[in-house]
């Protein structure tokens, strides 16, 4: 049934115009494709269940862990200063490894380094709480990728990354977000799978999920083989996912259908 | 321990009539899917939500599998006095969580 | 991985949920109002908000409300019992429904009549873009 209507949009991209970056002035966030009932679940807080994440990620920022028994209140004090516009800017060069790092990696180098605890998981509930409690600081304000220059090649390599096409499907990032972020598939929109919510509670999950997750969800459904957690590749596409919406507010943790 | 939200305004008129949302985290799981090897996932849902106000019971809901996951749910009252909203979801694999909220009357 | 197998509530089993909470008494249209989007992005979280028309005075009131569903697997979405201090017969809450169906409402008064009201839901199929868990 899937593969079938995933056919059915082959065809109607086939023909598409070669792909062209989207102007400023037409940047949009999922949000705004969204339906009103859809929308009126991220307005409200009361209403929207990724808050619930909010709240579990403000807990284990108090609560002492590791060999080191250091909470992250311990160093970072009050997130919502030092916290503040932190996710606007990552994935962000991470000088001792060389290479940048998503806001999770960093979030469990702090669990590694300086709490001597182990890493979280990707996906766990504890590393979702974690980074959407951190990146809710930053609701709001506009996503601001570093000038960083050793980012640039990182940068370079997630946007051809975006511009490849690959899977059975044969299609490019490119081909659905920038060709065709204004027609439906299936009767869902595209969008311009802009990176402002993340993590961010998807109807469809029926829970929190990371932009990874929504990366591997848009590969799969390519018939590509998903790049894993945590893989340079996933890690470029975000940066450049994030270059290509600078200046857009972040959201999170934002709802999605 | 789950989280729970809850919207219940500070103070209100004697009188007037508030609502109140609750949201709880959970996962609803139904009960009707099977894994690929063809195990039921077992059902594990929260089947009752009450609350009270000052020890009486004002609102209860019975919940099905047809409930979201997260349940979210809104409700009317009537303020008559100040004192305390109790919250109380009951489910399956003995899930059992309380909230409260306070109301001062004008 | 999960998958779901399509599994459906006849409407033998819908009447018996429905008779199961009005026994004998007949159940007239009308009084219920029921909100829920027409088209819904998504099956798992559909909005869904119901009120009926009454004064709400001791003497007459909306005791319960109850909401039934076609094609889940199982009639029952949920039973919400309110009383004359609820002020306002108002309920809201998010429902999944497995596929595009019939959603019927029916509230209980105070002088245990049945009012009930029905609407038609189009679930649109999620996109291509599902991966396993
Ligand atoms: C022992 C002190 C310590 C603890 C505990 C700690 N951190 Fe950190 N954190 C740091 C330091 C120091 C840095 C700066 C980078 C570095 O030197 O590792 C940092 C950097 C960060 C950054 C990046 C900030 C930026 O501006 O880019 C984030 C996000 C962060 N920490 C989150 C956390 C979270 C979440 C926890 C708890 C799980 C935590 N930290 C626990 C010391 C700590
Ligand atoms: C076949 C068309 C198609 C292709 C190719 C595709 N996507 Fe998507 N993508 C979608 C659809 C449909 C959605 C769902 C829109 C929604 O409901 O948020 C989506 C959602 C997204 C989102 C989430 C946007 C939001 O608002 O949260 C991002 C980010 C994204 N895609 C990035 C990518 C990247 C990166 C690639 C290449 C690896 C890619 N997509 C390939 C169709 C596609």
């Amino acid at each position: 049934m899937r593969i079938a209507v995933c056919i059915a949009l082959l065809t109607a991209v086939a023909g598409a115009a070669l792909a062209a970056e989207i102007p400023l002035s037409e940047r949009r966030s999922g949000y705004s494709f969204m339906s009103a009932d859809t929308r009126a679940m991220q307005d409200e807080d009361t209403a929207n269940p990724g808050m619930l994440f909010v709240l579990d990620g403000e807990a284990l920022w108090k609560r002492k862990a590791g060999a080191a028994n250091k909470a992250c209140a311990d160093c970072h004090n009050d997130a919502r200063v030092s916290m503040k516009g932190v996710a606007t800017h990552y994935p962000a060069f991470e000088k001792a490894l060389g290479r940048p790092v998503e806001l999770e990696a960093r979030i469990n180098l702090c669990r590694t380094n300086h709490q001597q605890a182990s890493p979280f998981a990707y996906e766990s509930r504890e590393l979702l709480a974690l980074t959407a409690y951190v990146a809710q600081q930053s609701r709001g304000i506009p996503i601001a990728p570093g000038d960083d220059p050793e980012l640039a090649p990182f940068v370079e390599k997630g946007h051809a990354l975006f511009m490849q096409r690959q899977g059975q499907l044969n299609l490019g990032c490119t081909n659905c977000h920038d060709d065709n972020w204004d027609k439906k598939l299936a009767g869902s929109a595209i969008t311009q799978g802009q990176p402002t919510g993340y993590p961010l509670y998807r109807l469809e999950w029926q829970s929190l999920g990371s932009l990874q997750r929504r990366l591997r969800a848009c590969m799969t459904g390519i018939r590509a083989q998903a790049y894993d957690y945590g893989s340079p590749e996933l890690v470029e596409l975000e940066l450049y996912l994030m270059s290509r919406a600078r200046g857009m507010p972040i959201e999170t943790p934002a709802v999605r259908p | 321990m789950p989280s729970a939200l809850i919207n219940v305004p500070a103070k209100a008129k004697r009188g007037s009539v508030i609502e109140i949302k609750t949201l709880m985290s959970h996962i609803m799981e139904t009960g009707y899917r099977h894994t690929a090897s063809g195990d039921v996932v077992p059902r594990d849902i929260i089947t009752s939500f009450t609350c009270r106000f000052n020890g009486t019971e004002i609102f209860r809901a019975d919940l099905y599998p047809a409930i979201a996951a997260n349940p979210f749910i809104t409700f009317f009252t009537t303020v008559t006095e100040s004192g305390k909203f109790e919250f109380e979801w009951i489910g399956d694999k003995g899930f059992s969580e309380t909230a409260q909220a306070s109301i001062t009357v004008e | 991985m999960v998958i779901v197998r399509p599994a459906e509530a006849t409407p033998a089993m819908l009447q018996a949920a429905i008779r199961n909470v009005v026994g004998e008494a007949n159940v007239r249209t009308g009084k219920v109002k029921l909100d829920i989007p027409p088209l819904v992005e998504n099956g798992n979280t559909v909005p869904m908000t119901i009120s009926v028309t009454s004064p709400m005075t001791a003497d007459e009131y909306v005791k319960s409300i109850h909401v039934f569903n076609e094609k889940n697997p199982q009639p029952n979405i949920g039973n919400f019992y309110l009383g004359p201090r609820a002020g306002r017969a108002q309920i809201s809450t998010r429902i999944r429904l497995a596929d595009s169906q019939k959603v019927t409402a029916i509230a209980r008064l105070s002088d245990d009549t049945f009012w009930s009201t029905t609407a038609d839901v189009v679930v649109t199929l999620a996109a291509c873009t599902e991966e396993a868990i």
